[in-house]
């Protein structure tokens, strides 16, 4: 695969314009104009209800330039599934021509939990298209609730810190290993801060016959209280302490693809986030020490599973 | 050309879909609809349809899933009954409000609960509301022809709407009835070609469907979905009468039987109708002047034209096989007496709620209906404005 | 019953279903109102990395015949992610109200 050269990128056309109204310095846009430029095939978009959907297509404007559909908030790999399958049977019938990919988006409370059912029916099923999950790691569209992707102990408005539970009490899901336990051709786990590894695997899931899913870490600075400018820093913090380990599974076998020199601790990922700003009183500072542990044994798991290890 | 065959209401339908050939179909399995998807699947293993068969996870999936087809510019369907159509919902709506015209049988159930398998028409009496057509069937060979129909009236550039074909569980589609079936070409050629004006996968020309749409837009966009519902009403009528052509069968939005002179009727939807054209028959040989329209639209709802063909009857009945629990009878029962209100009607008007979870309804029972009818008619007195037909106290 | 608000379009005259058909008219959408902090570039200092670019969540950096030409400031937000990450310091981050002309 050839590197990415952002110079020749930038001669592509801009899938997603200005104008959509997703608030300043938001992750999503970031990764949705990275991921569009690793093919330059015409794309169908489907995205699940959420921030995206709605800043980036509010009647009468899209900031779409190619095909764009929004069907409802649980059903986006499932809505990709028809039109995915209407292009296939158009095509057996002569009826169209060329090439066309098809990408559905969600966020983590459109894959991880109510769209969960739909993307695993559509993975299953072998579709040709990839599926995107900007995982922020909260409800944010509706004001920052908890949902199954909430980091442990992150102050949500559903999981607040309080006098006698501090924040969320679950560890996140992994959804990159579900997904990975239905056999399909790609699978990873990305970060937009690393642009290189996240346009790769983009392209790689793009250029795979089958379903294909991206699993990435978007910054929320409402969500999670950073300054806008700094996101970009805080994602980078998520894969040094191996918060967020970069991944793939490409037709079954495990590859890392980032291990950091030295493994940070996870106070620099938590520290710069105001959802979690509680943890670092003198009585919640044992929570830091468990999330610490948590992240340690699944590093590890990691590092066997890639053969690292 | 047509031939005569022997099928069960399931049989009809799958036949029905083989020959309309859809591009798409997504759809899941349940009771009493399960055969239509079984035999349907069977068409695609043999290579007899070129359609793309989408073995989807659930019924929110194939309605979302036909969402997805309809709007790439796929002719799109999918099947199902009670709880699997209450589970579609949601899409229903967003399927009617983009505009998009899937075809769908749905093979009438109760919906739960207790969860029960059998006819009544609580699934898709819910689901009117939801923006798509309705069309009921009495038999077989309706819901074939409601089934061949539907597409052109759908598809049609004034209507734009999805098209719910029902049709009775068990009572119709697990009985075997001898019916006429189209020949292939000939379904093709009334059909037509499907070339949709802006689809998905027209690169050259992209599209954005399914915007946020705000208190700028929003009522334009259900106006105009009003509109369409208006123009269906016409284009129903207008492909029935093409069809009438072609086949010699067929009635618009209702069919009137003995109901010229008659002065105790019934308004009744589904399968009960032939039960209600024999006790029709038996009041008639007693000299009681009995007639029945039997409703094949339902939605739009064919308002004037009902009150018109009622306007001689002195009392009519509505059975319901559906409850709205709201303590003033059934969902078509409402529709008629909004209806006989707007035509200033004299006509006294009583509901009869029957048959839910499939209990049968006989011919007697029917009968008794029309006796009580007689009573109001010399009595002039309504004492009961709405009934329970066939259960026990 | 028609509405006082007559100059957007009626019912019969906008595509139907909530149809949108002119791809990324967002564009005629103007985000740069949101800005309460303008990105300068400094050409002098620039290398032409792209880095601003393929970072920028607004599709606010203008590039040309592979060289960075400045900002677009009609959409711009002023997030800041550009003059953050910035590997050589091209890019501060002006306070709006400070600036006299547009």
């Amino acid at each position: 695969m050839s590197k990415v050269d952002l110079k020749e990128i930038a001669k592509q056309e801009e899938e997603l314009t200005g104008g959509h109204r997703l608030c300043s310095g938001c992750g999503a846009s970031i990764i949705v104009r990275q991921v569009m430029r690793a093919t330059e095939d015409p794309v169908v978009v489907g995205i699940a209800t959420g921030c995206l959907e709605v800043s980036t297509t509010i009647y009468p404007y899209t900031a779409w330039k190619g095909s764009f559909i929004h069907n409802a908030f649980e059903n986006v790999a499932a809505t990709i599934s028809g039109a995915e399958s209407a292009f296939r049977s158009l095509k057996r019938q002569g009826k169209l021509e060329g090439d066309t990919k098809f990408l559905a988006i969600g966020g983590d409370g459109g894959t991880y939990d109510i769209g969960f059912q739909s993307l695993s029916g559509a993975l299953e099923r072998g579709h040709d298209m990839v599926y995107l999950c900007y995982d922020n790691g909260a409800y944010m569209n509706t004001g920052i609730q908890r949902s199954s992707a909430t980091p442990r102990n992150a102050s949500t408005s559903t999981s607040p810190d309080g006098e006698v539970i501090p924040g969320k009490q679950q560890f996140k899901k992994e959804l990159t290993d579900i997904v990975a336990a239905h056999n399909i051709p790609y699978v990873a786990q990305a970060s937009p801060h690393n642009f290189r590894d996240l346009i790769k695997k983009a392209r790689k899931a793009f250029e795979v016959e089958g379903p294909a899913f991206l699993n990435v870490l978007a910054q929320c600075p409402r969500g999670w209280r950073h300054p806008e400018g700094e996101g970009l820093d805080i994602l980078r913090a998520a894969t040094d302490t191996c918060f967020w380990p970069l991944f793939e599974v490409e037709n079954g076998e495990w590859k890392l693809n980032y291990i950091p020199r030295e493994k940070a601790p996870i106070t620099d990922w938590l520290k710069p986030q105001g959802r979690f700003k509680h943890l670092f009183k003198d009585k919640n500072k044992y929570l830091i020490d468990e999330i610490q542990e948590h992240v340690d044994q699944r590093w590890e798991t990691l590092l066997h599973r890639t053969g690292e290890k | 050309m047509s031939n005569q065959v022997a099928l069960t209401g399931n049989e009809a339908i799958a036949n029905a879909m083989r020959q309309i050939n859809p591009d798409v179909v997504a759809a899941y399995p349940i009771t009493p609809q399960t055969e239509i998807v079984q035999i349907f699947s069977q068409f695609v293993a043999d290579g007899e349809v070129d359609t793309d068969f989408v073995t989807v996870e659930s019924e929110h999936s194939a309605m979302s899933a036909s969402v997805g087809a309809s709007a790439s510019g796929a002719r799109a369907m999918t099947a199902t009954a009670a709880n699997g159509l209450a589970l579609m919902w949601e899409i229903l709506y967003i399927a009617a409000s983009t505009r998009l015209p899937i075809v769908m049988p749905v093979v009438n159930r109760a919906l739960s609960g207790p969860i029960n398998i059998h006819c009544d028409h609580s699934d898709s009496m819910g689901a009117r509301d939801s923006g798509w057509i309705q069309l009921y069937a009495e038999n077989a060979q309706e819901a074939y022809d409601n089934t061949i129909q539907a597409f052109k009236i759908g598809e049609h550039e004034d209507v734009k709407l999805p098209v719910m074909v029902n049709m009775d569980g068990f009572i119709i589609s697990h009985a075997v009835e001898n019916f006429n079936i189209l020949a292939d070409e000939d379904v093709q050629e009334f059909i037509g070609e499907y070339n949709p004006e802006h689809t998905l996968l027209d690169a050259e020309n992209p599209i954005t469907v399914g915007p946020i749409d705000l208190q700028d837009y929003y009522f334009e966009h259900k106006r105009q979905q009003s509109e369409a519902v208006k123009h269906a009403k016409k284009v129903v009528a207008e492909v029935a009468e093409e069809y009438n052509e072609l086949t010699g069968r067929g009635f618009s939005y209702f069919e009137e039987y003995k109901l010229d002179d008659a002065e105790v009727g019934i308004v009744a939807l589904g399968s009960t109708t032939g039960t209600a054209k024999a006790a029709v028959d038996n009041l008639r040989d007693e000299g009681i002047k009995a007639g029945l329209l039997k409703l094949r639209l339902y939605r739009p709802f064919p308002a004037e034209e009902i009150t018109e063909a009622l306007s001689n009857l002195k009392v009519l009945a509505v059975l319901d096989r559906a409850e709205t629990f709201s303590d003033t009878g059934g969902p078509v029962f409402a529709d008629i007496r909004s209806a006989l209100y707007n035509a200033d009607s004299e006509i006294e008007a009583v509901n009869y709620i029957y048959g839910l979870g499939g209990r049968d309804t006989q011919v007697d029972e029917i009968e008794a209906v029309y006796k009580d009818l007689q009573d109001i008619l010399e009595s002039g007195e309504v004492e009961e404005r709405v009934q329970y037909l066939g259960v026990r106290e | 019953m028609a509405k006082k608000d007559q100059q957007k379009p009626g019912w019969k005259s906008i595509p139907e279903g909530g149809l949108i058909i002119e791809p990324g008219n967002a564009d005629d959408y103007k985000t740069g109102g949101w800005r309460t902090y303008r990105p300068m570039i400094d050409q002098e200092i620039c290398i032409n990395c792209h880095i601003c670019w393929i970072y920028c969540p607004d599709s606010s950096i203008i590039s040309k015949d592979e060289e960075i030409k400045g900002y677009d400031y009609d959409h711009c937000k002023g997030c800041g992610i550009c003059a953050n990450e910035c590997p050589v310091d091209a890019i501060t981050m002006l306070e709006e109200g400070n600036l006299s002309e547009k």
